[in-house]
């Protein structure tokens, strides 16, 4: 009975598997089809390769978004993690209530509406400067940090919570300036928070498209958005290729986040 | 005045609109052992605390060497404190943890390493120099916590229930070994426990502490002998505390009795807390004795018995080494050395009576102390 | 201890966050509102709101709610099982199998849902094969099913994590006690799993629910030709006519207080607040 039940849990998760995966199998099997056709597979070739690379466009796309992933990460990170130092050790407890709200706005709010929202302040500032080409990198990095602060925040405060409250005080017990206290002992204690905070920034930078969608110019144009303009045109194999490649990037990137995991937790035990 | 190190004057606090400490004074002599005691939530660590610098007293003053440090933060005192969770950080190891104070006061790399060996030579772990400090127990981690504090050479430790975390054999042998340390080392240590076994045994002067007041100040001796009110009777050690009437002077009526003792001040038939302690009570034959009684409980303690009895109505708490059985009749004799005269204060007639004793009861509280 | 000194440092540290806030995401709102109450001339009036229920977009509002109504609740019905069996796979099969089932989340979801689009496309693969065993051309994309599809495809990982998050802290000695006091298994996946995982159920509801609502994107690619979401017609409105941005506003803003609303709902199911289910 119980080996049936088992039986029965595989084929689910075989099927909801397969279903998942049956998209992207089939994305990169056509990406090394020798024509544009979706459904025929005509030869094994690396054309749309090819074109891809040679897609100045998508080259200056994905150099944009890193660039854009890492400034914004960075920036969200530090004062992310300060905002989480300062509101863990507010005394009012309805303060931290107020401004925790406040962190959490840009987490439930859609991110069409942070999107517009956003966008309706910086057309007013570019209304004020008389300025056309307000669009672009600036505001991107705005928004981003603007969205990215708030996983930082949720990612260092556990750990903040969590410290032994005495580790700062013993510090400065032996002579510790605060900030001192804060980079010599404190930092170490919440550095795992703050490495996955930045993590997730990161990634969830790279990965925006919507908000980005609404704060972008012409001058600035991230990968996300490259995409859709370029879907919008429906067939565009080169595409394949490119979900292709970002595929085996991130495959690879969680095997290895998850054997360092692994790693780490052998080496605790 | 001799060689005051540190003084507190007129120190209150309160937290949420609760007062926690209430007008405290306090004068700690050089090279003193000074522990307060009392139960949890009494202020002791508060104390502690605005004396290390971490609590900003409402009102009152901190002198140290006769030197006002109220506005002196904490990492500029001359004052080092060791945690109750020793609070030794995990991402260094014993050595680096113990450096650190000197790392900052910028100490020369040779200095360093003498100074560190040094330590680890005081506390006795000498070659644990690249273990980390997770990998170490709870006595070792607290030995590197004090050896931590003790490397920048303070003037004055600060030890906040060190031993609580420890089992109770490793905690006997650190009280030894502490109380060593601070008389090779020759300096002052203000340690906070709630454990009086542990205070009466260490200290040059016990302050007894309870609900922000500081109750009783004196040597460990004055403290057990001649407690001052019926709060102190009964948390340093065991105590029978009766309702008495202090005829005149050297004599006083309690139990139905009047007893000669050796206390005098009082005025005539002025009401007294009584008390007398549990090992000065004399067993006898019924017949020879001042008081007769009814043993209700025995409990047997290994060095001597813990005996129930029941005069009038009210139970006394007995330690012998000879054995009665419940039921039996006992008499009791008692010499004016024995009594001890305490003014009546809010304490009276909450302590001291044993109607409702039991060890499992006693135990309990004391684990939900440990466990704070 | 709660009048523990605070440093200069613990002071200060926040501020450049909350002036951060103030200007980036409190004043955002603020133009919101106040595009929204005014016309493109700058006239304050209702003009937007009363527009809005008296016309199309009522409509628009409720096509959106009811697409994301259904494909959260088939989300739901897919993921609880599936983070169950997950659940009681070994341990070491555990995290590899949760990585295999979020890794098409980590793919960016426009390329996800042209992958989609793609495969249903009338010459795409799933056509040519139905051509080839002779059932003939079927219409799969650019319908209403399309869109529900796209939805359910982009966003069952973020019905599933938090599921099986909660789940996989359930203490498994509970599960045990509940049969050892008499409960057979479908009993005690009701009285027991079903409730405490009510958490990550409502953290994962939340989580489909919100971007289902407001995408633009999956309909535009999946859906039928004029067919419209909410997200298309914010979308529409305020990248059509540059500078005039007064309706779409008001649409923004009917949807983000339609939303705040159904999380406070959705929270007084469960006494975890959101933060718990965010952490992805």
């Amino acid at each position: 009975m119980n080996k049936e039940r088992n039986i029965a849990a595989k084929i689910y998760i075989a099927v909801i598997f397969v279903i998942l995966y049956a998209p992207i199998a089939v994305m990169i099997f056509f990406s090394f089809n020798s024509s544009n056709s979706m459904a025929e597979f005509s030869g094994f070739s690396f054309r749309w390769y090819d074109e891809l690379f040679h897609n100045k466009d998508a080259g200056q796309a994905l150099l944009n978004s890193l660039i854009l992933a890492v400034s914004s990460a960075l920036i969200s990170t530090i004062l992310g993690t300060a905002a989480a130092l300062g509101i863990n050790s507010m005394r009012s407890k309805r303060a931290k209530k107020i401004i925790m709200n406040v962190t959490n706005l840009p987490l439930m709010n859609p991110d069409i509406v942070t999107g517009v929202s956003m966008m309706l302040l910086f057309a007013f500032v570019a209304g004020l400067l008389n300025s056309v080409h307000m669009f672009g990198f600036w505001t991107l990095l705005i928004a981003h940090v603007t969205f990215n602060m708030p996983y930082v925040i949720l990612n260092v405060m556990p750990k903040l919570k969590q410290m032994d409250k005495s580790l700062p005080e013993a510090a400065m017990d032996l002579g510790c300036t605060p900030l001192q206290a804060f980079m010599k002992v404190e930092f170490f204690e919440i550095l795992p928070g703050i490495a996955s905070g930045l993590l997730m920034a990161f990634t969830l930078s790279l990965d925006d498209f919507v908000i980005s969608y609404f704060v972008t110019g012409e001058s600035f144009q991230t990968l996300p958005v490259f995409i859709y303009s370029m879907t919008k045109k429906r067939v565009v194999p080169y595409i394949n290729a490119l979900f292709a490649i970002i595929f085996v990037v991130i495959f690879i990137l969680l095997l290895v986040r998850n054997f360092m995991f692994k790693d780490k937790k052998a080496k605790a035990k | 005045m001799e060689n005051t190190l540190l003084r507190l004057e007129n120190i209150s606090v309160r937290f949420d609109g609760e007062p926690i400490l209430n007008n405290i004074d306090l004068d700690i002599k050089d090279k003193e052992f000074v522990t307060l005691l009392g139960p949890s939530g009494c202020g002791k660590t508060t104390t502690l605390r605005i004396i290390g610098g971490f609590v900003t007293p409402d009102s009152g003053s901190v002198y140290f060497n006769g030197k006002l440090m109220n506005d002196v933060p904490a990492y500029r005192r001359p004052v080092n404190t060791i945690f109750q969770k020793y609070a030794l950080f995990p991402h260094l190891n014993v050595y680096e943890n113990i450096a650190f104070g000197l790392r900052i006061k910028k100490r020369s790399e040779k200095e360093i390493r003498d100074i560190v060996n040094e330590m680890l030579s005081l506390v006795n772990l000498k070659g644990f120099n690249k273990r980390s400090v997770s990998s170490l127990s709870g006595g070792q981690q607290q030995r590197v916590a004090i050896a931590r504090a003790l490397a920048v050479s303070p003037k004055l430790l600060l030890l906040d229930e060190p031993l609580g975390a420890l089992d109770l054999k490793l905690r006997k042998d650190m009280q030894v070994e502490l109380k060593n340390i601070q008389q090779r080392m020759g300096i002052t240590f203000i340690y906070v426990t709630h454990d009086q076994e542990e205070a009466l045994s260490m200290s040059d002067t016990v302050v007894v502490m309870d609900n922000g007041n500081i109750q009783q100040i004196g040597t460990p001796l004055d403290i057990y002998n001649e407690p001052k009110n019926a709060f102190v009777a009964d948390f340093i050690g065991e105590s029978n505390i009766l309702d008495g009437i202090m005829r005149e002077d050297y004599c006083v009526s309690f139990a139905g009795h009047t007893f000669k003792c050796l206390d005098k001040g009082f005025g005539i038939n002025e009401p007294v807390d009584v008390v007398v302690r549990p090992e000065d009570l004399d067993v006898v034959p019924k017949e020879q004795g001042m008081l007769v009684g009814e043993v209700t409980s025995v409990t047997f303690k290994g060095v001597h018995f813990e005996i129930i009895v029941d005069i009038r109505g009210f139970k006394w708490m007995i330690q012998t080494t000879d054995y009665y059985p419940v039921g039996s009749t006992i008499g009791l004799i008692l010499t004016p050395d024995d009594i001890h005269i305490m003014k009546k204060s809010e304490y009276s007639g909450k302590f001291g009576d044993y109607s409702s004793y039991s060890d499992e009861l006693d135990e309990l509280s004391e684990n939900t102390e440990a466990e704070e | 201890m709660n009048n523990t000194k605070r440093t200069w440092f613990q002071k200060y540290a926040a501020s450049p966050y909350l002036v951060w806030c103030v200007i980036f995401v409190i004043a955002p709102l603020a133009f919101v509102v106040y595009y929204s109450l005014t016309d493109k001339n700058g006239n304050f009036g209702l003009a937007n709101y009363s527009r809005m229920f008296n016309g199309e977009t009522i409509r628009v509002f409720l096509i959106s709610l009811a697409f994301a109504f259904v494909s959260t609740v088939i989300c739901l019905i897919i993921a609880y099982p599936l983070a169950y069996f997950i659940t009681k796979a070994k341990k070491k099969h555990q995290n590899m199998l949760l990585m295999l089932f979020m890794l098409p989340m980590w793919m960016n979801f426009v390329l996800r849902t042209y992958a989609l689009s793609f495969l249903l496309e009338d010459t795409g693969l799933i056509n040519s094969l139905f051509k080839a065993v002779g059932i003939g051309q079927v219409k799969l994309i650019y319908t209403s099913g399309a869109v529900i599809l796209g939805m359910v495809y982009n966003f069952l990982p973020y019905m599933l994590l938090p599921i099986y998050t909660v789940m996989s802290k359930i203490d498994k000695n509970l599960i045990e006690a509940s049969e050892d006091l008499g409960c057979n298994r479908i009993m005690t996946i009701s009285k027991i799993l079903l409730p405490l995982s009510i958490p990550g159920i409502v953290s994962g509801i939340t989580m489909v629910f919100v971007p289902s609502v407001s995408t633009f994107y999956i309909s535009q690619q999946l859906g039928p030709t004029d067919f419209m979401l909410i997200g298309d017609l914010i979308e529409n409105e305020i990248k059509s006519t540059a500078g005039v941005y007064n309706y779409g506003s008001a649409i923004s803003f009917v949807l983000m207080v339609l939303i705040f609303i159904c999380i406070a709902v959705m929270n007084r199911f469960s006494d975890e607040s959101v933060e718990g289910g965010i952490l992805v």
